[in-house]
């Protein structure tokens, strides 16, 4: 009746077998539909629980990290990136495009005629750490307006200098985030204009969402009706490439 | 026989052998969709862990600031996905902590509503004199978990246990997680106050769930030595011999 080695090991091995199933699990491609529908079930959360216009904790200076690190891209490394640095980026344009019904080409002096917003906001990184920083620079809702916003529009893209498998880096939110108060074009960091390192001459602020939302080096803008056609489909590089969540509000 | 409802205060006596009822619907549905989902945010969360295998305290925390612990890097046997995949470790994370928070939410409601917690977990005064404490740690000495008099009880040890798993341990890890999320930082701004920052709430994350893998780790081994072939059927169909 009583087999105790049997149980023993089912009870035991039960828990190491449950781990190395989650691998053979995720092959499937219902399993693997559904844990990733996880991310739409937070996102529809959040948004409900989440106030439009809610805004992420701000900080005093005193509170800010003594050294905000580097990471993703921390040098485009391009010749056309270099020729930009080599003159203080006086050539360098942002275009706004895509369905708006006024294309722009905005200089850095341009984008600083816009009136800026200052915030002292926490960046979180995907991988788990955290820096306090300054950032300064004109919410990108303003400048949507003022490239004349498609009403088809619902997704606005983001391109970069930086290259990744030759390819430039991407980005894309959608409205509710886009014209969030606190989503900003930096061109200010910690009291300077943006470094090279941090994104320079100017990187996308999202603060309700995870770092690799926050594209650097832009040069391009695009509102769009759908993401199906940018990239692989998935709104972003991390997206497309390694499985990221497309909503990193979490 | 073993239908009586467990508050009368004359209950005929459980002696050995006996077949009783031991755990509700409730608790069996709970029991195991928690183990799962359990089981799944620690291998994943380890595999998170990975990522960035240090704690600070405060707000911020970087590679450059001071960090009280450095974590090992947990090896592919214990870590979902075996192999590092920060992409693939967040979603079965994000979706079991789904699972974990409205499950206990409902096992709450559950809990409460059939009489549960106030029936079995209500740890009462003459429980904690120093001489039944005694006793119940000399009845776990000699590997004997449970009351002859009141078989179906839980012991104190184990009600102190559960306590602190439900009504601490489990909400505390799903409160810290919700404070890593810079979507509810926008939204409930008050959970990262009270938690001391996101740093803060990240290393006691990490703190509760290492006292659930230890609860868990115990929890095993105790349901081994008290009989595991009994101990599971209790908590499949709910029946449960009482032990010679």
């Amino acid at each position: 009746m009583s087999a105790p080695i049997r149980r023993r090991t089912i009870l035991t091995g039960g828990a190491g077998l449950l781990l190395a199933g989650c691998d053979r699990i995720i092959e499937q491609p219902t399993a693997r539909k559904i844990l990733f529908a996880g991310e739409d079930m937070q996102k529809g959360l959040q948004r409900a629980l989440m106030d439009r216009g809610a805004l992420a904790p701000e900080y005093r200076r005193d509170q800010m990290s003594p050294y905000f690190r580097t990471n993703g891209t921390r040098d485009p490394g391009t010749p056309e990136y270099a020729a930009l640095v080599a003159n203080r980026f006086q050539d360098w344009r942002l275009k706004v495009g895509g369905l708006v019904g006024t294309p722009l080409s905005l200089s850095l002096r341009q984008i600083g005629e816009f009136p800026a917003r200052r915030q002292i906001t926490r960046h979180d990184c995907v991988e788990g750490w955290s820096a306090i920083g300054e950032w300064m620079g004109p919410m990108l809702g303003n400048v949507l307006k003022a490239a004349n916003i498609s009403s088809r529009a619902r997704y606005v893209v983001f391109t970069c200098a930086d290259l990744y498998g030759g390819q430039p880096y991407y980005e894309s939110l959608d409205l509710i985030d886009a014209f969030h108060p606190q989503t900003i074009l930096a061109w200010g960091m910690n009291g300077r204009m943006l470094d090279v390192g941090h994104g320079a001459p100017l990187r996308l602020r999202v603060e309700r969402q995870l770092g690799y939302k926050h594209a650097k080096y832009l040069m391009a803008i695009d509102a769009v009706e759908n993401l199906s056609n940018i990239g692989l489909g998935k709104g972003g590089y991390w997206e497309d490439h390694v499985d990221y969540d497309w909503y990193a509000g979490i | 026989m073993e239908a009586g409802t467990p508050t009368e205060p004359e209950r005929p006596r459980k002696g050995p052998g006996t077949v009783i009822r031991r755990h509700g619907w409730v608790t069996r549905v709970w029991h195991w969709v928690n183990a799962v989902a359990v089981l799944i945010l620690l291998g994943s969360g380890l595999g998170i862990s990975n990522a960035h295998p240090r704690l600070y305290w405060g707000r911020y925390g970087a590679n450059f600031d001071h960090a009280w612990a450095s974590l090992p890097h947990f090896p592919g046997w214990i870590t979902i996905p075996a192999r590092y995949n920060l992409a693939i470790s967040r979603r079965w994370h994000l979706f079991f902590a789904l699972v974990l928070g409205f499950g206990l939410l409902a096992y709450m409601i559950g809990g409460l509503a059939t009489r549960h917690f106030q029936r079995d977990l209500r740890i009462r005064a003459r429980e904690l004199r120093a001489a039944a404490i005694r006793a119940d740690l000399g009845r776990h000495l000699a590997f004997r978990f449970h009351d002859e008099k009141d078989p179906r009880a839980y012991n104190l040890f184990q009600k102190l246990s559960y306590v602190l798993v439900l009504f601490v341990a489990l909400p505390l890890a799903i409160l810290t997680g919700i404070a890593l999320s810079p979507g509810m930082n926008a939204a409930w701004p008050w959970v990262l106050e009270i938690l001391g920052g996101r740093q803060s709430a990240r290393s006691i994350h990490f703190i509760t769930a290492s006292v659930l893998a230890l609860f868990t780790i115990v929890h095993l081994v105790l349901v081994i030595l008290a009989g595991a072939g009994n101990e599971m059927r209790s908590m499949i169909t709910g029946r449960w011999r009482v032990p010679e």
